[in-house]
């Protein structure tokens, strides 16, 4: 329902302050009740909504570097709002884009499980439940209820503990209000966080902190005024909300696969 | 049976005609075509009514298996008794979640011990109270998992009745019989009594398409004023008709489906 203003929720994490604990994953899957199996050791069937990547800069010692860099779903709003890459692919409108929270859902049951998505998502940010979770004697009783478990055959994906935004409205509405509060709606990831790297909010509301550590310039179409701030992929379009910042130059090459040695070419940029 | 006296008539002057030796065959082809065709007009008929009765009467019994509550209950009885009406058993709590089905501790008061000879109570009393043991209610309008639904944002926030989506129970004097769909184990309030999908209440059915209808009714108009009155209803309404998808509740906030994203009423 279209009662507030367009919200972009967003999400900024500093790699200069992550160092790659794994906290944010291991909050993630308790979180939203993510399945895992017994032998976990092929990482191509494990599903994990939020992922820590190692990246290196390929440099011998003693100029190797390494930075570690969360991976959550971009929740990328696309060239105009809504035109996600696995959005616009989907044939059973499973997956859709709100504008009132700018966050890309998933209904599992409404998923057949062809894999479009996964096909057309760049970041690897969807998973494809190739069994039907099995839970450890008892640890049912602990799922959450707020989050609805997966079958066999449906893909997932990390949607920014969306639930605790319907709560959040719960409580609004219980004290006659219709809007949150910026403290109210955190993801689980951003609390777990122990370097406090991952900062969640509206990138939309001057208030929140995502916004100042991302102010947009207006005057070079939005791109954050922070020169430190950058976006995985960003050449391709997709149109994120995760932001990373990092004052090491290589990390922010990577995170657009720059070649070695690239023309320099004026960069496409949307913002929206 | 008109059509079997056209072609008794067309015989005769078929072959008054003087019908060439080649269409004679034909003609017995016809004619052999002609002969059962009552009956197969008559089969037809008990036919599809034998199929209507399976499809509209026996699969509905067959699809649904019955269950009883564990115990009854008599709410006309208790609203008088208790102080806080309804709330005194449903009720928000601080955070806006919504205590749905009561537990014990909302009886205890009351139902410490055995007070009448209703057998109900000496069975609630008896098996639960006295055991400590929850009373497994069956809920009638239970949703799937996958469904997130608010009480507080429509009576809080649009201060809506209970009768609207539930129907007269909390005026009953007993728990109607639950039905569960064999297939889906779904509660049947969901999919509504009726088989051919006709609605005279609001409270007959609550599927995803009645859930939606409403909202795309009602939000423009709360958005705008806070307030839905019938005739900005009507106006919105004339709006759509006129041209379909131009009046802003024709607008939701979902970019595949133009109503209610569907993280509105699911998780
Ligand atoms: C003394 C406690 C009590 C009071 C007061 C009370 N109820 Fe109930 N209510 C119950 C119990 C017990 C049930 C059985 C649970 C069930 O059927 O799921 C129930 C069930 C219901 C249900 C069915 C929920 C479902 O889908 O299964 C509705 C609707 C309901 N009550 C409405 C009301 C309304 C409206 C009022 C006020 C007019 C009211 N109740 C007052 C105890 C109470
Ligand atoms: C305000 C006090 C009060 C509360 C609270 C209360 N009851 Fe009762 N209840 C009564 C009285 C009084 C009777 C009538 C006893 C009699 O004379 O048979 C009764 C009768 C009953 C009966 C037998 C009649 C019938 O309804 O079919 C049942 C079962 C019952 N109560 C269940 C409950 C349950 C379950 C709750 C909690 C959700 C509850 N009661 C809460 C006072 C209360
Ligand atoms: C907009 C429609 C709507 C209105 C209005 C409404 N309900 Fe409900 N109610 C529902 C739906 C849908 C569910 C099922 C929720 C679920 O399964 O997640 C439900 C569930 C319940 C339950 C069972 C919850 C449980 O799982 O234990 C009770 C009891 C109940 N409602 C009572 C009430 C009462 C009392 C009121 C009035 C104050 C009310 N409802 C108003 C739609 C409504
Ligand atoms: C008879 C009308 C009606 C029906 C039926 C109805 N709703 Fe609603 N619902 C509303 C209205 C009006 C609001 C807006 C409340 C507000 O914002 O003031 C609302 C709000 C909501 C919200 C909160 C939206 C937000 O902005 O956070 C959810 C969730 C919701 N409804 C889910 C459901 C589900 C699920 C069903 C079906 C089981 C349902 N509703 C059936 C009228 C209805
Ligand atoms: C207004 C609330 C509302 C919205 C918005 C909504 N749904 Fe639903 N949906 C429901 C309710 C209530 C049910 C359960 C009742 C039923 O099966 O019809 C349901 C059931 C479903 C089911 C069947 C689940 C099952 O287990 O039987 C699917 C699949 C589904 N919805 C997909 C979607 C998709 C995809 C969207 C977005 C395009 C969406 N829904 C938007 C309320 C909603």
């Amino acid at each position: 329902m279209k009662h507030n203003k367009a919200q972009k929720f967003g999400m900024v994490i500093d790699l200069d302050k992550c160092t790659g604990c794994g906290s944010c994953m291991v909050a993630c899957m308790s979180e939203n009740n993510v399945p895992f199996r017994k032998d976990e050791s092929d990482k191509f069937l494990s599903i994990t909504w939020m992922r820590v990547y190692r990246l290196t800069n390929g440099k011998p010692f003693p100029n190797t570097d390494i930075c570690y860099l969360p991976r959550p779903c971009m929740q990328c709003a696309g060239q105009h709002e809504g035109h996600s890459p696995c959005v616009s692919v989907c044939p059973a409108i499973a997956t859709d884009y709100s504008t009132e929270t700018g966050i890309v859902s998933q209904i599992y049951t409404r998923c057949f499980g062809c894999r479009y998505c996964m096909a057309s998502c760049p970041y690897h940010a969807r998973y494809f439940n190739w069994w039907d979770p099995i839970w450890p004697d008892g640890m049912e009783k602990y799922l959450s209820p707020n989050v609805s478990p997966r079958m066999r055959g449906v893909v997932e994906k990390c949607s920014f503990c969306f639930h605790r935004y319907q709560l959040a409205k719960e409580k609004a509405f219980m004290e006659g209000r219709r809007n949150i509060e910026e403290n109210e709606y955190q993801t689980a990831c951003t609390q777990a966080c122990p370097a406090g790297a991952v900062t969640f909010g509206d990138l939309n509301n001057p208030d929140h902190a995502v916004y100042n550590l991302v102010k947009p310039d207006h005057k070079h179409s939005g791109r954050p005024t922070n020169p430190h701030a950058f976006r995985l992929l960003e050449r391709l379009g997709t149109n994120p909300k995760v932001y990373y910042l990092s004052s090491r130059k290589w990390v922010r090459q990577v995170g657009d696969n720059y070649l070695k040695n690239e023309a320099k070419v004026k960069k496409p940029v949307h913002h929206g | 049976m008109s059509t079997l006296d056209d072609h008794s008539k067309e015989i005769p002057e078929d072959t008054a005609g003087g019908a060439t030796a080649a269409q004679s065959p034909e003609e017995k082809i016809k004619k052999q075509d002609n002969g059962p065709g009552g009956p197969i007009i008559l089969f037809f008929i008990l036919g599809l009514f034998a199929s209507l009765i399976v499809g509209w009467i026996i699969f509905p019994k067959l699809l649904y298996s019955q269950k009883k509550q564990p115990i009854d209950f008599n709410h006309a009885f208790h609203v008088a008794e208790v102080e806080n009406g309804c709330e005194s058993c449903h009720f928000f709590r601080k955070d806006g979640t919504f205590s749905g089905a009561p537990k014990l501790e909302q009886c205890i008061d009351c139902h410490e011990e055995i007070q009448g000879v209703d057998p109900d109570e000496i069975k609630f009393v008896e098996e639960y109270v006295s055991k400590g043991r929850e009373v497994p209610w069956l809920i009638y309008s239970k949703q799937p998992d996958c469904v997130f639904f608010s009480h507080a944002a429509h009576i809080k926030g649009a201060d809506m009745e209970c009768v609207a989506c539930h129907g007269h129970i909390g005026e009953s004097e007993s728990l109607k019989v639950y039905e569960e769909n064999r297939i889906t184990g779904y509660s049947r309030d969901i999919w509504g009594k009726s088989i051919g999908g006709f609605k005279k209440n609001t409270w007959d059915r609550m599927k995803m398409d009645d859930c939606a209808d409403c909202h795309q009714k009602n939000y423009a108009i709360i958005e705008k004023t806070g307030v839905k009155t019938p005739t900005k209803r009507f106006v919105d309404h004339m709006i759509e008709v006129v041209s379909p998808g131009s009046s802003i509740s024709g607008k939701g906030t979902s970019v595949q489906t133009e109503r209610d994203a569907c993280f509105v009423c699911h998780k």
